[in-house]
């Protein structure tokens, strides 16, 4: 198991070390930062001056190098747009607000794709499972931006003034995270019916019936718990893209959060940002990866023995 | 010495006799009644025509605008009229000439990424699921990172180093679709690899490049296929969705993702601008999905579970 663990650790950390070279190839492509950040009336003395400060005059190894020492500090060096900060101080600012849109939306996700999925697979045929798997399709296919957008058109008509821009009392809340959660339980709610499906056809649920066990209980008790361990993966997933924020959804609302930071640092060739983010981002999907892929080895066995291409 | 014909294995794709896939397929008790034929049908009307005889069906310039005509509302609304059915947007360009152009843009981008994935996936999954080792190791890895990459702000930073442009949106969403293709392969080819069929092709003497495109591909070709069709909606979305942030297609071309971003500030004035594409956009993929589903079950009703 230890084995198992160290290897997988291995894998995320050449990950994250492929991540930091590739998105660090990429900020330097982008051309001179001074382009767009220095005012026009800047002399060129103050900008070189800024370039050292920042290091863009040296080589790009030294460059990369001292990339890594920043980000080893956990600074990620100044930020090129806030003067005064470091990089990591503006995603800290900014992560709160990308943080809790993330939990609210998890909690819609979870609270509306798991029951409707449950109910899709237990009264298959009928018009929930129609409705379900309606849903299911239309969240699927509805592309966010313009969901967005209607929903604002639609409050802002209908209802009139609620908050639909930026981040401010719960209600601003509302319509950012419909939009952020309505992929996340079509998709969870497909996972769930046909995790459900699939155990409610097993011979122990057969038997459960045989005993008389009601309906309720032979869904909810004997194919719940089974059927619950398939979407782990999805869970994982769907952590990450709470936590590290939705860019599309965070600039139709202009949601403060690290998404839109994203946005603004890519267009203002902030590199110390940039990189950061990137490297935040791969780092959490990493380490969520290697939290399922070992909850995956507790629970599956098979996986643990070192039977392991399943994973 | 006598090679035993394989495809004539119980369970090999190709075990049925010369009479092609679809045939075999609707010989057994498959019907006509469960094609999908509205979703198909808004593929063909909605994408396909549109952008293969665009210039043929439209009067007005796409890229062009009558000023004097901006912000038309639609035919049905009071104020508009009959020569812009969609009505137009602020610069007066008729929005049914735009979307119908923007069907070429994303028929072209899909087909293209779609292409590209499926090449990649398929051979770099054929290479790990049938040779595991340090390949599998290697591709695996792979897979993982670039499950891993954050697209969105790759995206802009690349966009913002050399520029948007139809190229550089192609290259991007491909660099990252390869990657759920190489997934879905290896795994199938992991499980064809231990089949009789394989076995007894090794036995024979055949070398692993010919097992792999004479018995293992057309195994998971199936899968193949559904997950083209799949994938064609993702892309669609996330180019559009790349677009709208300006990261994919430039301005002024019609892409449905750029027409939205248009008429965003405008909803309140002229809705119509930001509704029809989006509308494009949400009916083409919804009917790839619903397609791609039932593929899904036509093709392998085994699948059906796994999703």
């Amino acid at each position: 198991m230890a084995r198992y663990i160290l290897i997988n650790s291995f894998r995320g950390l050449l990950t994250i070390i492929f991540v930091s070279v590739v998105v660090f190839a990429l900020a330097r492509l982008t051309g001179d930062p001074m382009d767009v950040l220095a005012p026009t009336d800047m002399s060129d003395e103050d900008q070189d001056a800024l370039r050292a400060l920042w290091g863009l005059d040296r080589p790009l190894l030294d460059q990369y190098v001292i990339f890594v020492e920043s980000a080893v500090r956990g600074d990620f060096g100044p930020s090129y747009l806030y003067r005064s900060e470091t990089a990591a101080d503006v995603i800290l600012d900014r992560l709160p607000a990308s943080l809790y849109l993330g939990i609210v939306a998890t909690i819609l996700t979870i609270v509306v794709g798991v029951p409707l999925g449950i109910l899709s697979a237990a009264k298959r045929g009928t018009i929930y499972d129609a409705i379900g798997r309606g849903f299911a399709l239309f969240g699927q296919s509805v592309p966010e931006f313009w969901l967005g957008i209607i929903l604002i058109w639609v409050v802002a008509v209908q209802i009139g003034p609620i908050p639909t821009s930026g981040m401010g009392t719960w209600q601003s809340y509302i319509l950012p995270s419909i939009v952020i959660s309505i992929f996340g339980i079509a998709a969870l709610l497909r996972l769930f019916r046909s995790a459900m499906l699939e155990t409610l056809g097993t011979e122990y649920i057969k038997l459960a019936r045989l005993k008389g066990l009601s309906e309720w209980r032979v869904v909810c008790k004997h194919a719940l718990k089974p059927a619950a361990i398939a979407p782990l993966t999805f869970f994982g997933q769907l952590a990450v893209r709470m936590i590290t924020g939705a860019t599309v959804v965070e600039i139709v609302f202009s949601w403060p959060g690290v998404g839109l930071l994203a946005f603004e640092a890519a267009n203002a060739r902030d590199f110390p940002i940039v990189q950061a983010l990137a490297l935040f981002v791969a780092t959490c999907v990493v380490v969520m990866n290697l939290m399922i892929d070992i909850a995956y080895a507790y629970i599956d066995p098979r996986v643990r023995l070192g039977e392991g291409t399943a994973a | 010495m006598t090679v035993p014909d394989i495809t004539r294995q119980p369970g090999h794709a190709g075990a049925a006799p010369r009479q092609g896939l679809w045939q075999a397929r609707f010989g057994r008790r498959r019907r006509l009644d469960r094609v999908p034929w509205i979703p198909i049908a808004i593929i063909v009307l909605l994408l396909l025509l549109p952008a293969i005889l665009a210039d043929l069906i439209t009067v007005h310039d796409p890229l062009r605008g009558v000023l004097r005509d901006r912000l038309t509302p639609p035919m049905w609304v009071d104020g508009g009229s009959w020569t812009y059915p969609l009505g137009t947007d602020k610069q007066g360009r008729d929005i049914l000439t735009r979307i119908i152009y923007g069907a070429r843009i994303s028929l072209a981008v899909s087909t293209i990424t779609i292409f590209f994935g499926l090449l990649i996936g398929s051979i770099l999954g054929l290479l790990a699921g049938y040779f595991g080792g340090w390949i599998d190791w290697i591709v695996s890895w792979l897979i993982d990172t670039f499950f891993s990459l954050p697209g969105v702000l790759l995206a802009l930073v690349i966009v913002a180093a050399i520029g948007p442009s139809f190229a550089t949106i192609v290259v991007i969403l491909s660099v990252t679709i390869w990657a759920p293709f190489a997934r879905q392969v290896r795994g199938e080819t992991l499980s064809v690899r231990e089949t009789d069929f394989v076995a007894r092709a090794q036995v024979a003497g055949s070398r692993p490049l010919r097992i792999l495109a004479r018995h293992v591909l057309p195994n998971v070709a199936n899968t193949l296929i559904v997950m083209a069709t799949l994938q064609v909606g993702v892309v669609i979305i996330n180019e559009s969705s790349l677009s709208f942030i300006g990261a994919g297609i430039p301005r002024p071309n019609p892409s449905w993702g750029v027409m939205v971003a248009d008429g965003r500030d405008l909803m309140l004035v002229a809705w119509w601008i930001s509704f029809f594409p989006g509308l494009a956009i949400l009916l083409v993929v919804l009917s790839f999905n619903l397609t791609g589903d039932w593929l899904r079950d036509f093709l392998d009703p085994k699948l059906r579970q796994r999703q």
